[in-house]
């Protein structure tokens, strides 16, 4: 069935489509998403979230690092598979200008958060995430969520789900090789 | 032209709503019963395809169950009958988890008091779940359920 539209109509529908075909949010089972050229890459919005400890951290305060930042919370069971992997290059790369922070969204907070960080005895840093710091970042719904920052605060690369652990590897060594 | 009267037709908001849920729920049929008995009440969910969510029971203390929790009314709910799920395994799990997919039941037993009182009214009640697919989460969600009740004299 095809429906005739006035020009009015025919120019709002056709709006809503280019809206929609212009949206940049990654999604579940996209492909894997490559290193953005740094010319195309965006700016991280900064956010004041607190840590386990209840200090502020502020993503800016990683600027001139390489970050890994993953939204990720307990009740996610992909989740729990990426971050033994993001603990190890925590290890393997801290040295080298890089940094994995968590930002857990579970509603019941800290009470369920310190838990799960103990019994995996997670070696990164954690902070609780907000709606609004979700919403800052393209309306964070699927978990995991991670994107790949570079040292100059711009997001490099977004992985919606679970990713393979070679993409994250790929896309860290990149960014720490350039200056 | 097919394009534009393609992307009117996904934007109209009656279609579109039956994108928007992983879970809904069959609004309940009218539970049409007396004074002083027991009457069961079935609540038909729909899961959309390719998604799960946990069940009543999961094996995993961090995950979050499928629960079904009815309001106080006039009625009394006796007994709270979940589907028996099915253990799937999934690529991001080593042990098979207790899932409910697809279309599924929970059944309540109320039991309907001698002092009840005669007429039509509703009992409110919400399901909550936590739903995932085979690679994603996804917050867990509440949905709101309304069982219409018509109370008549023996």
């Amino acid at each position: 069935m095809v429906i005739r539209l006035g020009n009015a109509g025919a120019a709002t529908a056709l709006f809503i489509l280019v809206l929609v075909g212009c949206s940049t949010s990654a999604h579940v089972g996209d492909a894997p998403e490559a290193l953005k050229p740094a010319g195309e890459r965006r700016m991280a919005p900064d956010f004041a979230l607190k840590d386990a400890d209840g200090r502020t951290v502020r993503l800016s305060d990683y600027r001139g690092k390489v970050v890994l930042l993953d939204f990720w919370a307990t009740w996610c069971g992909p989740c729990k598979i990426e971050i033994p992997w993001f603990m190890q290059m925590e290890k393997e790369y801290k040295d080298r200008g890089f940094a994995v922070l968590g930002v857990a969204m579970d509603e019941d907070g800290w009470e369920a958060v310190k838990p799960f960080l103990a019994e995996m005895r997670v070696n990164y840093r954690t902070v609780l995430g907000t709606d609004m710091v979700a919403q800052q970042f393209g309306g964070v719904d699927a978990l995991p969520t991670t994107f790949v920052i570079d040292r100059e605060g711009r997001i490099a690369s977004t992985h919606v789900g679970l990713a393979s652990k070679s993409d994250y590897e790929n896309d860290i060594q990149a960014l720490l090789a350039q200056p | 032209m097919m394009l534009v009267a393609l992307a009117t037709v996904l934007f109209v908001p009656g279609l579109w709503a039956q994108f928007g849920g992983i879970l809904s729920v069959a609004p309940p049929l009218t539970v049409k019963t007396a004074r002083d008995t027991v009457v069961t009440s079935k609540l038909a969910i729909q899961l959309r395809n390719g998604y799960h969510v946990n069940s009543n029971t999961p094996a995993d203390e961090y995950l979050i169950p499928l629960s079904l929790t009815w309001n106080p009314s006039a009625l009394r709910v006796r007994e709270i009958v979940y589907p028996k799920p099915k253990m799937e395994s999934y690529s991001f799990s080593k042990k098979p988890l207790s899932v409910y997919t697809g279309d599924f039941e929970i059944v309540t037993r109320f039991a309907v008091p001698a002092d009840a009182p005669l007429g039509s009214s509703t009992v409110t009640g919400r399901v909550r779940y936590q739903a995932c697919t085979n690679s994603a989460c996804y917050p867990p969600k509440t949905v709101e359920v309304t069982l219409p009740v018509d109370i008549q004299a023996h």
